[in-house]
């Protein structure tokens, strides 16, 4: 069964929805448009409500206005996804004030909507219009800008931040992303339900496997397919590494960022360690591709578990070394402590989640909440603070890996007997099928719609960037310039994942 | 305080792995690692300086450059090193299917290097569009809009391919051939 039942409104139930879950103090999940084949336009939206978990529901847009009621004013993170909804299907939300194109900077030729159904998606514009991005500007005695990206010092993804600053002090910063669109959407359109998991593995790199999972969670639920519970520990205890390898990663560059390069090294060289055994026992150092419909190709042995069993070990003791150094370190804690500060109001204003929410009161955890095998049989406890400022997102991550460590031991300990695979049958209808999985940087969200020969129709990949990357732009404010790439790195959200 | 950090260093020890990668079978040869360092000095007569450049990439070719890094790879050991501005570069890396929304600044960055320049394309996006192809989005293989020297393949290449594609590309572009 799908986790989410999608429920047809009308205008009016569009907004009652929204409003219903605004005041259970629900956040929204994502929105996305859809051409059908009887070329009407449908917008989704889903809802994550702490009480009942995700509902969803459908409009189908009619009459000559060809919009649907704006949903900005009551979830800020609205007004991006609306945006991309226009750039990418040429319908828009009703009352919103913010019209300009987010993912769309004029490169694809002027009304070019990828998404429409008469589009195939590989028409080439030879017009490419003047990017005249109009920034809010801040005046006043000694204001001035900073503009940063989309090519950045260091091996990072592409964007643009325009700061306004008074001296050191920043005032403002608007974030313009979009850079990395490389038409996942519409390409998707091209693949078999069953191959679109390789495409959704790559959308963001460094978070394939919770991409996959998601895909694959969605496609599964829409065919109905039964997975083996050896299958779906497999997968959790993948995708618990892959937690981890980015958790070191992140805090040994935030180390790094503050200019403690010890961090970097000793890090870099714990997650080295852990990408070489997923490579040997995953068959890539990412594990992408590892997730399938239907399963997980790869299995493992008794030599395998051994071997992951000692490297969680040989992991726990050094990171708990390397907290200890981090804690006691006063440079280091001196930077941390009070930068990027995003508070629970606000964060949850904003509709903020994953570790990046947790780390600023927000107790929402996939794994926690509303857990599926194998995590319901893990009592997987949720990391967070209140504090949310670097220091916060750093212990956050701290204690992650140490949860992420007990958990792979705990599966690899009930991991049961059965088939890594089993077929999937492609029923003959239309169908739908939602996924969510709690990737390191928070919920991965999928929505698939399969026509009734199997093949991809639309397919929703949905970033936890997209509630994050907004907060990150409050967090800076009253910081000074120096400190941004700590803070932007205490998030690492994701370019590509966002702008697909 | 500090006497843990050093502790810490002193029990990780030297790990960089130039002598086990000549010993083990690895993509690299045993020569061709070793004389990695030479050869960037006697073809550049100086260390080597990247500026890269992500059009359009999932993430997942910067996650290997950046392990290039650490400390078994030990790049800027060897004399090769990512820089900030393209002024300083000697070699431009590419990554991703290129994304329309980054041509123009991928652009600007290869005019802004000094000549003689180097452009590697890094990961089958870069190198022939990959898994996203040429759409209304991509362009594809970077070859497409800009004279490419050097190709490293994979999805994404692991840090020895990646470092053995550099070699690869600076004797190439610097010596004589037969």
């Amino acid at each position: 069964m799908s986790i989410v039942i999608l429920q047809s409104v009308d205008e009016q139930g569009w907004l009652d929805r929204a409003l219903e879950i605004a005041e259970a103090h629900g956040r929204l999940v994502t929105l996305w448009g859809r051409n059908t084949e009887s070329d009407a336009y449908e917008v989704y939206a889903v809802y994550f409500d702490p009480s009942r978990g995700l509902s969803g529901v459908l409009f189908t847009l009619s009459g000559e206005r060809n919009t649907y009621p704006d949903l900005s004013e009551l979830f800020p993170a609205a007004d991006r996804m609306q945006r991309t909804i226009w750039d990418l299907l040429g319908i828009a939300a009703f009352g919103s004030s913010d019209s300009r194109r987010w993912l769309d900077h004029g490169s694809w030729g002027r009304n070019y909507y990828p998404l429409r159904k008469s589009n195939s998606g590989l028409e080439v514009s030879q017009v490419i219009e003047t990017d005249d991005y109009s920034f809010v500007e801040v005046s006043g005695d000694g204001v001035h800008e900073i503009a940063v990206g989309p090519v950045h010092a260091g091996i990072i993804e592409p964007g643009h931040f325009r700061f306004s600053v008074v001296g050191e002090k920043i005032l403002r910063l608007e974030e313009r992303l979009g850079y990395t669109h490389k038409g996942v959407d519409k390409a998707f359109e091209k693949y078999h339900g069953i191959d679109g998991v390789q495409l959704a593995g790559r959308i963001s790199g460094d978070s394939t496997l919770a991409y996959a999972w998601s895909y694959c969670m969605a496609v599964e639920a829409a065919w109905k397919c039964e997975i083996s519970y050896r299958a779906l520990s497999l997968r959790a205890l993948m995708l618990e590494r892959e937690r981890i390898a980015n958790h070191l990663g992140d805090l040994g560059a935030i180390g790094n960022d503050a200019g403690f390069a010890f961090g970097l090294t000793q890090f870099m060289l714990l997650k080295e360690q852990w990408l070489r055994l997923n490579k040997e026992l995953f068959g890539h150092r990412f594990m992408m591709d590892a997730v399938v419909v239907g399963g997980v190709a790869y299995d493992i042995d008794t030599i395998g578990i051994s071997k992951l069993r000692a490297q969680c070990e040989k992991i726990r003791e050094e990171v708990s070394t390397l907290r200890g150094i981090y804690d006691d370190h006063a440079g280091l804690q001196d930077r941390f402590l009070t930068t990027g500060h995003v508070s629970t109001e606000v964060a949850t204003r904003l509709g903020m989640t994953g570790l990046a929410g947790r780390a600023s009161g927000i107790s929402e955890d996939g794994r926690v909440n509303f857990p599926s095998y194998p995590y319901s049989n893990l009592q997987v406890n949720i990391s967070g603070t209140e504090s949310g400022d670097v220091a916060a997102r750093v212990s956050v991550r701290f204690d992650e890996i140490l949860e992420s460590l007990r958990l792979i031991t705990e599966i690899l300990v009930k991991l049961p007997e059965g088939p890594n695979y089993s077929s999937c049958k492609v029923p003959e209808q239309s169908t739908f099928g939602a996924g969510w999985v709690e990737g390191w940087r928070g919920g991965i969200f999928a929505g698939i719609h399969l026509d009734k020969t199997g093949m991809v129709d639309r397919a929703h990949m949905h970033d936890p960037s997209w509630q994050n990357w907004p907060a990150l732009e409050y967090a800076v404010i009253g910081d000074i310039v120096p400190d941004f790439p700590l803070i932007n790195k205490s998030f690492n959200l994701s370019y590509s994942g966002h702008d697909r | 305080m500090m006497w843990e950090t050093w502790r810490q260093i002193r029990r990780t020890g030297i790990i960089s792995e130039k002598p086990a990668v000549a010993q083990e079978s690895s993509p690299l040869g045993d020569t061709q690692y070793n004389d990695i360092q030479d050869k960037i000095l006697k073809v550049l007569g100086r260390a080597l300086t990247i500026r890269l450049v992500d059009a359009g990439s999932c993430n997942g070719c910067e996650l290997e450059l950046n392990a290039l890094g650490n400390a078994y790879y030990n790049l800027e050991g060897l004399g090769i090193k990512f820089v900030a501005s393209p002024r300083h570069a000697d070699m431009l890396m590419l990554t991703g299917p290129i994304s329309r929304n980054m041509l123009a600044a991928m652009l600007i960055t290869h005019d802004a290097m000094p000549d003689p320049k180097l452009v590697v394309a890094v990961g089958d996006c870069a190198v022939n569009g990959g898994i996203f192809g040429e759409s209304y989005a991509t362009i594809g293989a970077a070859s497409n809009v800009i004279k490419v020297d050097f190709n490293i393949r994979g999805c994404p290449p692991e840090p020895l391919v990646i470092l053995q594609g550099i070699l690869s590309a600076v004797r190439y572009r610097f010596e004589p051939r037969p």
